[in-house]
């Protein structure tokens, strides 16, 4: 079934074309990464999708249970939030905003899953600690706990690895594709890392600035883009 | 020092501006932690500065200072916000530009009208005798507004002000707070400018949530301690302003930046 739906949309951004008519379906359970270069619409495409920006044409139909509020959304970082004062705990609760509508405080309900959200993710013991003082890792694994309080159906996450480790990255990646298998979270992922992508999702989208290739990741292996980023070895 | 205290609460001026200076900066503080964890802290000097030209344009006309002079502010907050996110100029060089535009505008006006005399000097430094009764009422009435609608919209303000693009992608409608964050600030502003002065003004904005930064790990503790901070700088600048006849403005800010230096001591350990 598919639950996100894009025909022919394209986004202006800083005033050049950032994503040129693009066209594809997601379905429910499907792991997509979207790769391509710097400056090749991805993040743009991303945020078109999740309604920060408006498409300058073309249509976007994300299934009702999803419409605005039950997408968990993890955004590149901010410069703001690298000397931000609030607890992780603070963090990770303010996930339930949108359940928690007009009411000024959160319920016991919204606590727990938040509570629960840091255990799943190994953080719970931190949760007294400032955000700012936590590692590279440690914050990633935050916000993958607070958009995971907005939702547990589709998760979009905009580069999440960017400055990690590679330890900690692979680690990051586990986490990610254990939600899909084990939990069933539908993931959307802006990505640089194309080993990676093909290791993980079970789809794969390849931006510049059109949909250059949109498909199941074994007919991407054969495309000449990944045989170029990954040289021989897979070819 | 209680005995002072109590001496200076005898004058009725002095309790009105204490009345008045305790609400402003209870209200500061807490838009301050959202306003500098934003990187909006100049949003402050700016507005003090356009309160300026509104308070004078309002003093040439014969209107009621406040009654021209809070729209007026809530405009410039609007487009201040507005514009630095989406123009071609950088936020930071626009504030510059509509700042002193603005103090350039009202000193203009005064020259022309009441000439440069002391009443210019008390809107730039600040000056308690500047409460009316009714300016305390508005206060009070503007004051307790911010602060309620500071509560309920708690959580909202810390999505916002801690990642509006999440905030957005669950529905908030992350537009609306700035502008509430903007419009509470403008109205704080132009109450404790006549006091403060339009020079000093954006340090009680300013100073109780860098001081309560240094110290404090999550955002409720920063919150709260600016608040309580804020109120016992301003307090105590208070009296060190009758004590030695000093500008009440310039004796908060000074309060302040102690505070603030003692505060960065104790964080760095």
């Amino acid at each position: 079934m598919s639950i996100v739906e894009c025909k022919d949309i394209t986004i202006e951004y800083d005033g050049r074309i950032a994503v040129d008519g693009a066209s594809f379906s997601i379905d429910q359970g499907d792991y997509l990464c979207i790769v391509g270069e710097n400056g090749s619409g991805k993040s743009t495409l991303v945020k078109g999708l999740m309604g920060l920006i408006k498409p300058n044409s073309g249509g976007i139909t994300i299934d009702k249970e999803l419409t605005q509020g039950r997408i968990g959304y993890l955004p590149q970082q901010t410069e703001s939030q690298k000397d931000f004062p609030a607890s992780v705990y603070e963090v990770v609760l303010s996930g339930c905003i949108k359940s928690k509508g007009f009411r000024p405080f959160y319920n016991a309900e919204e606590k727990q899953r938040a509570k629960d959200n840091l255990k799943r993710f190994q953080i719970y013991d931190l949760r007294h600690k400032s955000y700012r003082e936590l590692s590279g890792g440690q914050q990633q694994r935050v916000l993958l706990a607070r958009a995971l309080c907005a939702t547990d159906a589709l998760l979009v996450l905009d580069e999440p690895v960017t400055g990690l480790d590679p330890m900690v990255t692979a680690e990051l990646y586990d986490t990610i594709q254990e939600l899909n298998t084990r939990d069933h979270v539908t993931i959307i992922m802006v990505s640089h890392d194309v080993r990676m992508a093909i290791k993980s999702a079970n789809k794969i989208m390849q931006m510049g600035q059109k949909v250059l290739f949109f498909g199941n990741t074994k007919e991407y292996i054969n495309t000449p883009y990944a045989k170029a980023l990954l040289g021989g070895e897979q070819g | 020092m209680i005995q002072i205290i109590r001496e200076m609460l005898s004058y009725p001026f002095i309790l009105r501006a204490v009345i008045v200076g305790v609400l402003v900066s209870l209200c500061a503080a807490l838009l301050g932690v959202s306003l500098v964890l934003k990187r909006f802290s100049m949003i402050g000097d700016g507005l003090s500065h356009v309160s300026f030209g509104a308070l004078a344009i309002a003093m040439a006309m014969n209107i009621a200072p406040l009654k021209l002079s809070i729209p007026v502010v809530i405009v410039a907050a609007f487009f201040l916000l507005r514009l630095s996110n989406n123009s071609k100029i950088k936020g930071d060089a626009l504030i510059a530009l509509i700042s002193s535009s603005a103090l350039a505008i009202g000193v203009i006006v005064i020259s022309r009208t009441t000439g440069m005399n002391a009443d210019v000097d008390s809107y730039m430094f600040g000056s308690i005798l500047a409460m009316s009764d009714e300016d305390v009422k508005l206060s009070v009435l503007l004051s307790i507004t911010v602060l309620i609608l500071f509560v309920v919209f708690y959580h909202q303000l810390f999505n916002v002000t801690f990642d509006e693009s999440f905030s957005k992608a669950a529905g908030i409608n992350v537009s609306v707070y700035n502008m509430l964050i903007a419009v509470l600030t403008a109205i704080t502003i132009v109450l404790g400018m006549r006091m403060m002065g339009a020079m000093l003004i954006s340090s009680l904005i300013i100073f109780p949530a860098l001081s309560s930064m240094r110290i404090f790990k999550s955002f409720r503790f920063v919150v709260i301690s600016s608040a309580i901070i804020s109120v016992l700088c301003f307090m105590l600048g208070m009296v060190l302003s009758y004590q030695y006849s000093i500008p009440v403005g310039a004796s908060v800010v000074v309060v302040n930046l102690s505070v603030l230096i003692v505060c960065s001591i104790i964080g760095k350990h």
